[in-house]
């Protein structure tokens, strides 16, 4: 426990390190231009001269000014307390004041992604349950669904998203609904491949074995195939829930960018604060990973109580 | 039924698969009368339609000629009767079941109430001497004691035909020879009929009333061998005369089916 607990620090230790080192570079032309409008003797001196070079040449002509490359208010690469102090300042910090839904704060934008997250999440998930009982008990559904299923997957969802938007405003749809409808498109395919597979997953001899005992389609759904599938399901569902989220966000960005965890990198974009679309995409990664989480718990004790050993 | 009809009967039974490589004669002509508390033996090499066989009787296979009756019935509906349990090679437990579950699958499915299946469940871990195992999970037993469950999962509905496909071919040999020994007495106390297939000759003797030697290419029966050793085997009846002559008449049967040659 405690081994792999240092293994997974070190690793974390170690990117946070190179971020750091990376922020040298890509921030030095601005550290630099700042120090010689405060009046502080620069090499190159000409600014022209500086554009030409590398931010690590810049750097190793310039080591006194490195550490302006840190803490700027509009970086290139925001260093890791930035983003970590921005989103404690937009979480934590908010929350504390009794501002936790403040439109500023990204527990309210956090919230809006994720109830479109999760509602996709149960659509398509239902979906792609459903389409893969279909394609396991029909053969013309096994046919004709799986090559649409795959189509509609190399459709890039970032095209698709405003013509979804679009289409369901102009009746009457908007709001949540679209958000999820995206992240259910993205999220119904993994658990449909997984799905027909989990159902598959019985062999002949165990087949062969519920007819011997007569046993009906629906009887050889609930009793073999279904339980057979749940570890394929979860490994879908951790996937699914990622594409989800993906989703929800993609569906943020047509829309005027008013809410959510997308609209936030987009506003972010529009007025260069690089600091905001980091935080925001880690408050999005954090909230996958917690997602993630939370269905590789549900699934350990799913199996557990079903006695598989996972 | 009259005592002396065949439990189950096959006349010039035939069945061609067709396969990619042409067609495969799995089944030749084959015609056996088994009776009510035989204890039959399928031996033959691979390919010789010993398990083809027992999943015609068992109507997971079509015959594509000739006839079988199971109880005086077609095989498939024989089936629907709930005539028969089989138990295959493999254990085949559900692993998200316990011993119990996995018991009272086929009588979940066949509609038994609920107070009927623990007495049922009880009874055939007693039969085949897992009692006190039934809460356990699949993976929690060795595999001779999954085998036993299968069997008695096989049994929980009271078939009067047990089909055996190999059941103890994935074991080591010491563990076969307990479950031989097992499984005749459980054959003693419960009076089924039941038809056994297995590669191996001594475990063929052991075990039977009679003996169907079959061969392949196409699959027939080359021989059919009563056993006159006695009901009770204790299992050193394996070392003595009688026993070795039986086995070794099997073994001029294979011969004689061209079951040595490559």
């Amino acid at each position: 426990m405690i081994k792999s607990a240092l293994s997974v620090l070190t690793v974390v230790a170690a990117i946070i390190g190179i971020w750091y080192l990376a922020c040298i570079p890509m921030n030095m032309h601005e550290a630099v231009q700042q120090a010689e409008r405060a009046g502080a003797e620069v090499t190159p001196a000409k600014a022209i001269d500086r554009l030409q070079m590398g931010g690590i040449a810049l750097a190793l002509k310039n080591p006194g000014l490195v550490g302006g490359a840190f803490g700027q208010e509009r970086p290139r690469l925001p260093s890791p307390e930035q983003v970590a102090a921005e989103l404690w300042k937009t979480t934590g910090a908010m929350a504390a004041n009794g501002r936790a839904f403040s439109k500023r704060s990204l527990i309210f934008h956090g919230w809006i992604t994720l109830s479109a997250t999760l509602l996709g999440f149960v659509f398509g998930t239902g979906l792609g349950i459903l389409l893969a009982v279909g394609i396991v008990h029909s053969r013309a559904m096994d046919m004709s669904v799986m090559p649409w299923a795959i189509a509609s997957q190399t459709i890039p969802i970032l095209a698709l998203a405003p013509m979804i938007i679009v289409v369901l405003n102009s009746v009457g749809l908007q709001g949540l609904i679209p958000k999820a409808i995206i992240s259910a498109y993205l999220s119904f395919f993994p658990v449909v491949v997984g799905m027909v597979k989990g159902l598959r997953a019985p062999d002949a001899m165990q087949l062969d074995l519920m007819r011997t005992y007569n046993a009906t389609r629906a009887q050889t759904f609930w009793k073999l195939r279904l339980p057979a599938s749940m570890p394929y399901l979860f490994a879908s569902l951790k996937i699914g829930i990622s594409a989800s989220l993906i989703g929800a966000i993609v569906g943020e960005l047509p829309t005027g960018a008013v809410r959510g965890l997308g609209a936030r990198m987009l506003t972010g974009s529009y007025y260069g604060q690089t600091i905001q679309i980091w935080s925001a995409l880690f408050a999005a990664a954090i909230l996958a990973a917690v997602l993630v989480g939370l269905i590789g718990l549900i699934q350990r004790l799913t199996l557990k109580r079903m006695g598989i050993q996972a | 039924m009259n005592e002396n009809t065949p439990v189950i009967q096959a006349r010039n039974l035939d069945l061609t698969f067709q396969t990619n490589d042409g067609p495969v004669h799995a089944l030749k002509d084959v015609s056996l009368d088994i009776m009510k508390g035989d204890f039959v033996s399928f031996i033959g090499p691979s390919g010789c339609g010993k398990t083809t066989f027992l999943r015609v009787v068992a109507a997971l296979e079509e015959p594509t000629g000739g006839t079988v009756t199971v109880n005086g019935m077609s095989p498939d509906d024989a089936r629907r009767a709930r005539a028969y349990g089989y138990v295959f090679q493999a254990a085949g437990l559900y692993p998200w079941r316990t011993i119990e579950g996995n018991i009272k699958l086929p009588l979940e499915i066949m509609g038994y109430p609920k107070s009927e299946q623990d007495d049922h469940v009880k009874r055939v871990l007693e039969l085949v001497d897992l009692a006190g195992f039934g809460k356990k999970f699949p993976w929690q037993l060795s595999g001779g004691m999954q085998q036993r469950a299968s069997i008695a999962r096989a049994l929980a509905f009271d078939a009067d035909i047990l089909l055996m496909d190999e059941p103890f071919g994935a074991l080591d040999e010491i563990v076969r020879d307990h479950l031989n020994e097992q499984l005749l007495e459980l054959w003693d106390k419960t009076h089924k009929t039941i038809g056994f297939v297995t590669h191996s000759i001594p475990e063929a003797v052991y075990l039977s009333t009679k003996i169907v030697v079959m061969s392949p290419r196409p699959g027939r029966i080359t021989d059919v061998i009563e056993n006159t050793l006695p009901r009770e085997r204790p299992l050193d009846i394996r070392d003595t005369p009688e026993f070795l002559e039986i086995a070794h008449r099997v073994r001029e049967g294979l011969r004689a089916g061209h079951a040595y040659d490559d």
